[in-house]
Order: C-alpha cells, then sequence, then structure tokens
C-alpha cells in the first residue's frame, strides 16, 4: 500500500467515525426535539394517531400561555428564589466553615472535619421523614424557608472550600493579619477573591442541584402556588384532560438554565469532573 | 505566625502564655466561624439521623403519640409485609441493569469521543445535556413518548415489531424506566471517563504501538487498567444513586402497573406521606442505608481484582 492511499483511507475512517458519533448524539438528542416539537402544536395534535413527527402550525406563542395561565411563571420563579437562596447560604456557610478547618487552629478541628465528611455517606432519601417532621414541628410546611433551611447546610461545600483554601500561599494573608486585619475581614477581602473558581463551582452544582431537586419540594410545598417547576410540572400531568403542549412548554422552560449553564461552563464543568477523574478512588 | 515568631526578645514563659492565649483567641474565631454551619448541620443532618433511627422503632402515624415497638417494624418488614420481597427485588433489578449498561455505554461513549480528531467537547457536552436538566422533565417527556400509540409505539409499528405499550406492561415498564434513567444518566459518567483517558500519558500508547500493540490490545492492556481507579469511582457513586431511584417512578409508572415498578425510594415516599406511617418508612429507610453499605463494601472489596493503582 502506497502512503497516499494508506493516508486516504485512514481519512475516509476518520470521517466515518465523526459521522458515525454525530448521528448518534442527533437520536440522543431526540428527546428534546420532540419535547419542544409538541410543545407547539395543538393539544389535539400531540394526541394524533399516527403521531406526527412536526406540527400543522406552529403554535410558539404556547410558551406565554404556558407561562400565564397554568402558571409556570409563578413556578419558574419559586425554583429561582429557592435555587439562588439555597446558593447563597451554602457558599456563605462553606466559606466559612472551610476557611476555620483551613487555616485556624481549635480542638478537634479533624475530629469535625472527619464528621462533616461520614456525613456525605447519608442518603437524601433517607433524611426526609425526620426532617418533614422536624419542619413540620417548627411551622414551616408549605413555606420558603421550609424548602430552603433544610438543604442549605450540606457539608460537602465546606469540604471544598477547606481544599481550595489550602492551595492559597500563606503569605498573603500574613501580609494583612500584620497589618491588623481580622481573620473575617483577611476571608472577604484577601481569600474569597482569590477561590472564585472554587466558588463559581460550588454555586454552578449547587443551583442545579436545587433547580433539579424533586423530592423535597414535592413533599414540603403543598400548596399549589408555592411549587417549584419540577413539582408544578407534575400537577397537571395527573390531571384529567392533560393539556400535553402546555407541560411539554412547561418542561422546556424548567430544562432551560440547565442547558444554557452547561453549554455556556462547559469547560469549568469539564475541569470540576476531570478533578474527580484524576482523584477517583484515591 | 511568622512574623510572631521572629520577635526576638519575649522571654520564653511570657511567649509560651502570650501563644496560649493567641491559640484560644483563634479557637474563638473558629467557633464563631463555624457556628451557623454547626447548627444547620446539627438541625438538619445530625438529628434527623438520629430520629430516623428511633422512629423506626416506632409506630409513629404522625398524628397521636409514638409508641416503643421494638424491633417489630423490622420483623413485618422481613416476614409479614407481602410487598417488600417484590420491592427488593424490584430495587436489586434496576440497579443492577442500569448500573452494567450505564457503566458500558458511558466507557463506550468515553472511548468513542477520546478517538475523534475534532469536536470532542461538543460530543461531551451533548451527551452531558440531561444531567443538568430537572429529572421531573426528563420523565414527563419519555412518558409522552412512551405513552400508549406514542412515538415508541409507531416506530416500533414502523418496524413491524409488535409489543405491548412499555408503561401499561407488567414486565416492560421497568425497562422503560431503565431506559429513561440512563438517558439522564449516561452523561455524567461518559464526561468522567472521557477526563479520564485524557489523561493517560501519551507516550505510554506511543510505545505501546511501536512494540506492535493493536487499538484493542492498547485499550484493555494499557488505557483500561490505567482508568481502572475512575471506573471503581463511577461506579461506586452510580450504585448509590441508582438504589434510591425515585423521580421517574414517580412521574411515570407511580411504582405500577400492578407493584412492578415499585423500589425502596418509592415505598419510602408511598409510606412515609401517603400513608403516615412515619415509624414504617424509617425502618424502609434503614435498610436502604444497609443495602446501600453492603453494595458499597462489597465494590470495595471486588475492586482489589481490578482496580489498578499506580502508587
Amino acid at each position: 500500500m502506497t502512503t497516499r492511499s494508506r493516508s486516504r483511507s485512514t481519512l475516509l475512517l476518520d470521517i466515518l467515525n465523526h459521522g458515525a458519533l454525530a448521528l448518534v448524539a442527533l437520536l440522543f438528542l431526540f428527546p428534546f426535539f420532540w419535547m419542544v416539537s409538541n410543545a407547539v402544536r395543538s393539544n389535539a395534535e400531540v394526541m394524533a394517531i399516527p403521531v406526527r413527527i412536526l406540527p400543522t402550525v406552529f403554535e410558539w406563542d404556547n410558551f406565554a400561555k404556558a407561562w400565564t395561565q397554568l402558571p409556570f411563571g409563578r413556578f419558574f420563579l419559586n425554583s429561582l428564589f429557592v435555587s439562588l437562596s439555597v446558593t447563597v447560604i451554602t457558599v456563605v456557610i462553606s466559606c466559612l466553615s472551610g476557611y476555620a478547618f483551613a487555616r485556624l487552629k481549635f480542638p478537634g478541628r479533624e475530629a469535625l472535619l472527619v464528621t462533616y465528611l461520614g456525613t456525605l455517606m447519608v442518603p437524601a432519601i433517607m433524611l426526609i421523614i425526620p426532617l418533614y417532621l422536624i419542619v413540620n414541628s417548627l411551622g414551616m410546611v408549605n413555606t420558603f424557608q421550609g424548602v430552603i433551611l433544610p438543604v442549605a447546610f450540606g457539608t460537602f461545600g465546606a469540604f471544598l472550600m477547606r481544599q481550595f483554601f489550602l492551595s492559597i500561599p500563606m503569605e498573603l494573608e500574613e501580609a494583612a493579619r500584620v497589618d491588623g486585619a481580622s481573620r473575617l475581614r483577611i476571608l472577604v477581602s484577601v481569600i474569597v477573591p482569590l477561590s472564585m473558581p472554587a466558588i463559581g463551582l460550588l454555586s454552578l452544582f449547587t443551583f442545579i442541584g436545587q433547580w433539579n431537586n424533586f423530592l423535597w419540594p414535592l413533599i414540603v410545598m403543598t400548596g399549589t402556588e408555592n411549587a417549584t417547576l419540577p413539582v408544578g410540572l407534575t400537577y397537571f400531568q395527573s390531571q384529567q384532560g392533560t393539556q400535553w403542549n402546555f407541560i411539554m412548554a412547561g418542561a422546556a422552560l424548567s430544562m432551560l438554565p440547565g442547558i444554557v449553564l452547561a453549554i455556556l461552563l462547559q469547560k469549568l464543568i469539564y475541569n470540576s469532573i476531570a478533578l474527580n477523574a484524576g482523584m477517583g478512588g484515591r | 505566625m511568622a512574623a510572631i515568631d521572629n520577635l526576638p526578645a519575649a522571654p520564653v514563659a511570657a511567649r509560651k502564655r502570650w501563644g496560649n492565649r493567641l491559640d484560644r483567641l483563634e479557637a474563638r474565631t473558629a467557633f464563631f466561624f463555624l457556628l451557623p454551619g454547626l447548627i444547620g448541620m446539627i438541625l438538619f443532618l445530625v438529628v434527623p439521623i438520629v430520629a430516623s433511627v428511633v422512629l423506626s422503632f416506632t409506630n409513629w402515624k404522625l398524628l397521636g403519640q409514638p409508641q416503643f415497638v421494638g424491633i417489630s417494624n423490622y420483623v413485618r418488614l422481613f416476614t409479614a409485609d407481602p410487598q417488600f420481597w417484590p420491592v427488593l427485588r424490584n430495587t436489586l433489578f434496576f440497579t443492577a441493569e442500569y448500573l452494567v449498561l450505564n457503566i458500558v455505554i458511558s466507557l463506550g461513549l468515553a472511548v468513542w469521543i477520546s478517538s475523534l480528531k475534532y469536536g470532542q467537547k461538543w460530543f461531551r457536552v451533548i451527551f452531558f445535556l440531561p444531567t443538568f436538566t430537572p429529572g421531573i422533565a426528563v420523565a414527563i417527556v419519555w412518558m409522552l413518548i412512551f405513552a400508549p400509540n406514542g412515538f415508541f409505539d409507531f416506530v416500533m409499528g414502523s418496524l413491524s415489531i409488535h409489543m405491548p405499550s412499555m408503561l401499561t406492561d407488567q414486565k416492560l415498564a421497568m425497562q422503560a424506566v431503565v431506559i429513561v434513567s440512563l438517558w439522564a444518566g449516561v452523561g455524567y459518567n461518559t464526561v468522567l471517563f472521557n477526563a479520564a483517558l485524557d489523561m493517560v500519558p501519551k507516550n505510554y500508547l506511543e510505545a505501546a504501538r511501536i512494540d506492535g500493540a493493536n487499538a484493542w490490545d492498547r485499550f484493555w492492556k494499557i488505557r483500561l487498567p490505567l482508568i481502572s481507579p475512575t471506573l471503581f469511582f463511577g461506579t461506586v457513586m452510580t450504585a448509590i444513586t441508582s438504589l434510591q431511584v425515585f423521580d421517574q417512578i414517580y412521574v411515570m409508572t407511580r411504582g405500577g402497573p400492578g407493584n412492578a415498578t415499585a423500589t425502596l425510594g418509592y415505598t419510602i415516599y408511598q409510606r412515609g406521606f401517603q400513608n403516615f406511617q412515619m415509624g414504617y418508612a424509617s425502618t424502609i429507610a434503614w435498610v436502604m442505608f444497609a443495602l446501600i453499605m453492603a453494595l458499597t463494601a462489597m465494590q470495595f472489596w471486588l475492586q482489589r481484582k481490578w482496580v489498578h493503582y499506580d502508587n
């Protein structure tokens, strides 16, 4: 075989290889297409037998109707409020605890850190019953604080921030300490600005985790008006005469933030998962 | 601290006392830094864990007084509850099938993506997308796909494959749940394994190629052993989450038809929040925890046989 024909055949293989995976990826994306395609047609056409791949008339205003009539707009804002609140609380608490673990000496530090790590092994579903009873006894059923507070104190963030703070050179804060700055001042004005990659990562995964969370808000939010988007979606899913087109529009709305973030922040996400890959099992 | 230690004139005893006072000050600062997190952790993590143990030995039904009933919840679960064994079987069946398929598919995709010259990151993003979307929305979209006379039945009909509608069939409903879970879940492991493959030193593979190893051998003898710690990590994490499966089942089948897709996670919800048997539901939760621990321990024991650490 001559060099030229060999390189031509590897080129052909290369194109086939890319093309085949592109085909798999297209098939993989089909549920997204099906969701949008059914969101922008009449409900009668969602139910049509045999199925239609594309709507005969594109009803793009179904998104506006789902937002105002069902009220997915309200649910969207509820979800946004819950997710952002949990994220803010988690980041603040994690920075404070992470700093104490990384930089301050106190009796029982190692034991407490191990305890924090140990709680990570407890699966969330085990805690929902006692958590519900606690929220109930605090009179916080069907309130936003009832949904937000019990999930805002995860211990993973403290560990993540500790690891990151340890990588920041000690000299940077010693200069500030000689100038008489308090620990809190140092954390806020020296350490936090240097830790934006870790804070960004913690915020992203906390926000998405809460945005997608279902079981906990399902249990706490007993009233329709306070429902988060995933909980709201299931209200209408089980109704008689379900308006599937609006539900698909609502599902698309609920997926939008995650999809946008996954595309915009793909490098951050890849790097953070690569970190897990590098540490895997060690 | 270095600045203080370098002070030359302080006598040893005075420095020590001063040091102790500084230590106390530092410990007090640490206490205030940790306090908000500690209060939250104790109230929403430690107390619930303890309460869960206590509850599992009571017959509390939310209204009325809880009564201590010893181990009778556990006895009833294992010997008298007609639902428990089918539910346990469903959970283990789902976990086994989902775990194996998830790892095989995500590893396959990761290897395939890493073989590409162009567009690796875009393929990674595409397969990762469902991971960042609400499981409930994913399940609702797939419910429409699997609906009687829906898209899935349409495709099967076009291929002249005659089969009952997935979600209403005793045997097929769990398969539908597995398919949806796979679509929603393979992305994370795909990116994880792909990242691990990217870290395999190029010169190892080059050296093997020069020695005449073909692509097949390079995969099984070099790349797979080198990424086996990551593969192990992905397997353990995936097993833990799949034992808790809930969202897809709540939306698509509510445990049905019959109790063909009722899993431990779904049963905890049902007993706790539909029948308000808080005590009994806590018992089931502890059985699930024991199962998670047992499966994780088993995987750690098995890893000696197939996971290679280079240090």
